[in-house]
């Protein structure tokens, strides 16, 4: 096992089911302690890279390294070290949230006491007898990534951890993901929020048909993309024709509720809207992965 | 080991917890014995096996009833263990002018119209005579010390297929659950043998069995039912372990097979009602045609049934375990060859 080589190494790995190429040529890899986000609509292959990264399945080709050994088939000294939650969560029938992780824990060898430590940090104290069934979508999820962690493995793998979450349950997610982080964890996870991986990760893989479309931190990729940024007032502070001959202004849209102001350099646009008084509720909106995504795919990203 | 112990813990508890399931587990056998209790009086008419030693006018009498199968034997010791064996429902031991009659008083449902017949022989064979008096006496007294009421042919039969239906249900139930909710893949990814996680839940079945036998057999020697158990109990322990292993790998074969728990309940309905029926669980099944007792012959129920019936019972030996045990244990490496060739760790 190498010290300090990457935590997870990933060549082009492929997988098709008939026809259809689920996995089509994938690589990436994971530093140790890092947060990476494999990001992608529906369908793109996500989860079906995960498993074959968690060693669930086979590739047709290519090959995975974790912790310098192979995944598949299944390796008993490498299981130890993976928490891995799944996309729809598993858990046995008619045990309480307690009950789950000492079940999950006793899988791995881990005390009963020490698996129930997991219920604090995922925020379940108080919902520690409680079965699964009666708890909410949200504490099920939580449960979920408690059990993940109840061997307290160094590579975590989230297959879509905040999916079907209302806004508060996912920052409270949020705040967990970064806790596991924060103890030294390597976290691979899936999402469907381009917002919520620019935030949360460390680097971000899009991920389309299959393919990586594009890779690195967020706000490299965005600044990468070199989009203009959009400066938006209020409709009725400027005209649409003095919008234009603003400095930096490019393109200006007047959609009756705003005028809309793409601009090569925002700084002289603002200032110079300053000028004029016309930042009242004035927004700028600078480029984000979701723009990266539509660059990338031509098409507008749909949750 | 602590895995083992922690996965039958929870697989106790979860069980524990599923009130639906325990309802159907340990008071349907009881109901069926009540149900069953009451119909047993019930006789279903058709030809009644009789065994002869000897030959006389009696014997000549029965030859001629309807009815009546007759099956000669030399000695009267054979004919007393065909009788054991429930093979015929009485023997009539011929010697000069005296009739001896044998049954088995209640163990099985044609003791009644075989001891008419008899009679009838009897009475009969005596009008030929034309002495006075009566040329034939007849003298009748049951095999057993005690009287056989039908709760001991009932009991064995009802518990057998008591344990194997909650065998085969609770299994293949568990099996596609954990298969839909992805606990299989879960289990898959952690690092313990997959024979703690068989073994576990294999704890449980047998466990399960024991308990429904201790309770259904509590029940049944109340007096309202009173059974009476032999002097040799103990040896059905061995059997229920080796019934609930056999349907087990039935369980688990469903299991792997069917998708849904809809489809695993109707499966295992199909594989346990008629096998049941055909076991002679309910009915004693004696009067079957022959290729149906062929078929009985192959059920692994079957053997349970005749198992529990000859150490619960009739008070047979260790060596009353050999046929019942060893079919079983076949069958069960058989099923579960099958089941783990079938077996799938998700859907799709
Ligand atoms: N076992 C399978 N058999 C056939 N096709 C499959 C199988 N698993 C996945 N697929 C197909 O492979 C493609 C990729 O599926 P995958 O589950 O990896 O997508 P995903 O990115 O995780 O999507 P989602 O965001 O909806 O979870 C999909 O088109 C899916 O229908
Ligand atoms: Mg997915």
């Amino acid at each position: 096992m190498t010290a300090d080589g990457p935590a997870i190494v990933v060549s082009d790995i492929r997988k098709s089911y008939g026809d259809l190429r689920a996995v089509d040529g994938v690589s990436f890899t994971v530093a140790e302690g890092e947060f990476f986000g494999l990001l992608g609509p529906n369908g793109a292959g996500k989860s079906t890279t995960l498993e074959i990264v968690e060693g669930l399945r086979k590739p047709d080709s290519g090959s995975v390294r974790i912790l310098g050994e192979s995944p598949w088939p299944r390796n008993p000294k490498l299981l130890p070290k993976l928490g891995v939650q799944l996309q729809a969560s598993s858990f046995f029938e008619r045990l309480t949230s307690k009950e789950q992780l000492q079940t999950f824990g006793s899988l791995y060898g881990v005390s009963r006491s020490a698996a129930v430590d997991m219920l604090e940090l995922v925020g379940l104290t108080d919902k520690a007898d409680v079965q699964d069934v009666d708890l909410s979508g949200g504490q099920r999820q939580r449960l979920s990534i408690a059990c993940a962690l109840a061997h307290d493995p160094e590579i975590v793998f989230l297959d879509e951890p905040t999916a079907a979450l209302d806004p508060q349950a996912r920052r409270n997610l949020w705040d967990v993901l970064r806790a596991i982080q924060a103890r030294g964890k390597t976290i691979v996870y899936t999402t469907h929020h381009l917002d919520e991986a620019e935030i949360l990760c460390d680097r971000v893989a899009i991920v389309d048909k299959g393919r990586i479309m594009a890779m690195g931190p967020p706000a490299w990729l965005v600044r990468k993309l070199d989009a203009q940024t959009q400066v938006i007032v209020e409709h009725g502070t400027v005209t649409a024709d003095v919008a234009r001959t603003l400095p930096g202004a490019d393109n200006v849209v007047d959609d009756g509720v705003s005028i809309i102001i793409a601009t090569n350099d925002a700084g002289l646009t603002i200032k110079a809207l300053g000028e004029l008084d016309a930042l009242n509720k004035a927004q700028v909106r600078t480029a984000t992965l979701e723009d990266v995504f539509l660059h990338l795919t031509g098409r507008a990203y749909r949750e | 080991m602590r895995a083992f112990s922690s996965l039958s813990l929870a697989m106790f508890k979860a069980s524990y917890r599923d009130k639906a399931a325990l309802f159907f587990t340990f008071m349907f056998p009881l109901m069926f014995l009540i149900v069953f209790s009451l119909l047993s009086g019930v006789k279903l008419g058709s030809e009644v096996e009789i065994a002869v030693v000897g030959d006389s006018r009696v014997v000549a009498a029965l030859k001629n009833s309807e009815g009546v199968n007759l099956q000669e034997f030399k000695d009267s010791t054979t004919a007393i263990n065909s009788l054991r064996d429930g093979n015929v429902a009485a023997i009539v031991v011929s010697q000069g002018d005296s009739i001896d009659v044998r049954y088995a008083n209640g163990d099985r449902a044609e003791t009644g119209p075989a001891l008419a017949k008899i009679s009838d022989a009897v009475a009969s064979a005596n009008l030929g005579a034309g002495t006075t008096p009566p040329k034939f006496a007849v003298r009748q007294k049951p095999i057993e010390e005690t009287a056989f009421e039908p709760i001991q042919y009932l009991t064995p039969g009802i518990l057998s297929w008591g344990v194997s239906t909650a065998a085969v249900f609770s299994s293949a139930l568990t099996l596609v659950a954990w298969r839909r909710k992805q606990v299989l893949r879960r289990i898959q990814l952690a690092p313990i043998g997959r024979g703690s996680v068989l073994s576990s839940r294999l704890l449980l079945a047998i466990v399960i069995a024991l308990l429904q036998a201790a309770l259904f057999v509590a029940v049944a020697t109340l007096p309202v039912f009173g059974l009476q158990l032999s002097n040799q109990w103990w040896l059905a322990i061995p059997l229920l372990i080796l019934g609930t292993l056999a349907f087990f790998s039935v369980g688990m074969l469903l299991g792997a097979v069917c998708r849904t728990e809809d489809s695993v309940t109707g499966a295992a309905n199909l594989a346990v009602l008629p096998m049941a029926l055909l076991a002679g669980s309910f009915f004693p099944i004696d009067k079957a045609p022959d290729w149906v007792k062929l078929i009985t012959n192959a059920l692994p129920l079957r053997h349970m049934n005749e198992g529990m019936l000859d150490v619960l019972v009739r008070g047979k030996g260790l060596e009353a375990l050999i046929v019942p045990g060893s079919v079983l244990i076949g069958f069960t490496l058989v099923i579960s060859t099958l089941a783990a060739v079938f077996f799938r760790w998700e859907d799709k």
